[in-house]
């Protein structure tokens, strides 16, 4: 482990009462989500973590609480090393704060996060959808949504499901 | 008991107007040029030298709907491309037609989720469905010449 990352870890640690979490080698903090930006800042400026090479979120419906976990992945060109951070956002009006002010590149991984997830984030210039059509209701990568949106058709159910279904016309 | 066998051979045939309007509609019937997933990867080996669609009158996929005359749904329709495609078919000039290849095409396939159409035959009115995941190449072009015979008992009154 370099002695950048390592250090690194540890001032965070110290100064946002972070959680760090190791496993072979690789390092992830959990921060609450009213720090993101800040530390986003430091890594950045003071340990030349210049990159965010992902912005994701986990949803741990009826596992974890918080529901939702959101993972920035960083990356320092100069060292070779990489950091995880990881802020719980709770169900109950989702929100954090946007990081694109840091990493402009996280604009569109926001803007993701948000039109499947539907969390906020505070701050974001330009927050709307970026994959599913305009006008779309609901955020289908949460797991309390449906995976099926049609009854499957077998042979007797078939004619049944096939009346209700909606045709074209020319 | 024609014309010509009456008159003896005076260098012409007999048949119905809808035959040979008919006729010629399925001789040179082109494609648009439009695939959306991996069944475009068969539809372009049906069109290339191996199994050689242009036996059938299909010489060259037009970029254009304006040009062509048969839309070959080749994959799984998103919700955010069925506008798109729909546009596409009303484009087309009549007489036109929607052949639905492949199986997410037909019904949705295994991505039945909340990204893809549910059978493209919501958007769109399909003449002939090919099954297969994805069909072979034989398989679409047998479901081309389904679609010909079924053009050719097309009567005066459906035409567009």
């Amino acid at each position: 482990m370099g002695n950048n990352l390592q250090k690194a870890a540890e001032i965070i640690q110290e100064k946002y009462n972070g959680e760090i979490n190791s496993f072979r080698d690789q390092i992830t903090l959990l921060l609450s989500k009213d720090s993101i930006v800040e530390v986003c800042q430091i890594l950045r400026d003071d340990f030349s973590f210049g990159v965010l090479v992902d912005e994701t979120v986990v949803d741990y419906w009826r596992r974890k609480e918080p529901r939702f976990q959101i993972v920035y992945q960083l990356h320092s060109r100069q060292h070779d090393e990489r950091i995880f951070l990881r802020t719980p956002v709770s169900d109950d009006d989702p929100f954090t704060s946007s990081v694109v002010s840091i990493y402009p590149n996280a604009n569109w991984y926001e803007r993701e996060i948000w039109d499947l997830f539907g969390i906020r984030f505070e701050g974001h210039p330009d927050l709307r959808r970026i994959l599913l059509p305009k006008g779309y209701q609901g955020h289908p990568l949460r797991k309390d949504v449906p995976i099926k949106v049609e009854e499957t058709r077998f042979t007797f159910n078939n004619d049944e499901l096939a009346r209700g279904k909606p045709l074209a016309k020319e | 008991m024609g014309l010509e066998e009456k008159a003896g051979n005076l260098g012409f045939v007999t048949t119905t107007l809808e035959n040979v309007v008919n006729w010629s509609r399925t001789r040179a019937m082109w494609p648009l040029l439009s695939g959306l997933a991996c069944c475009a990867i068969e539809m372009m080996a049906a069109q290339s030298a191996h199994y050689d669609m242009s036996r059938f009158g299909m010489e060259l996929m037009r970029a254009s709907p304006r040009q062509s005359d048969l839309l070959i749904v080749a994959g799984r329709v998103t919700n955010k491309m069925a506008p798109v495609l729909r546009r596409l078919y009303d484009q087309m000039p009549a007489p036109k037609w929607v052949l639905s290849m492949g199986d997410c095409a037909s019904n949705g396939g295994v991505f039945n989720n909340y990204a893809i159409i549910q059978g493209v035959d919501e958007v769109l009115p399909v003449d002939v469905y090919v099954a297969g995941c994805p069909p072979r190449p034989e398989a679409l072009i047998h479901g081309i010449l389904v679609l010909y015979d079924k053009v050719q008992q097309e009567g005066i009154t459906e035409w567009a």
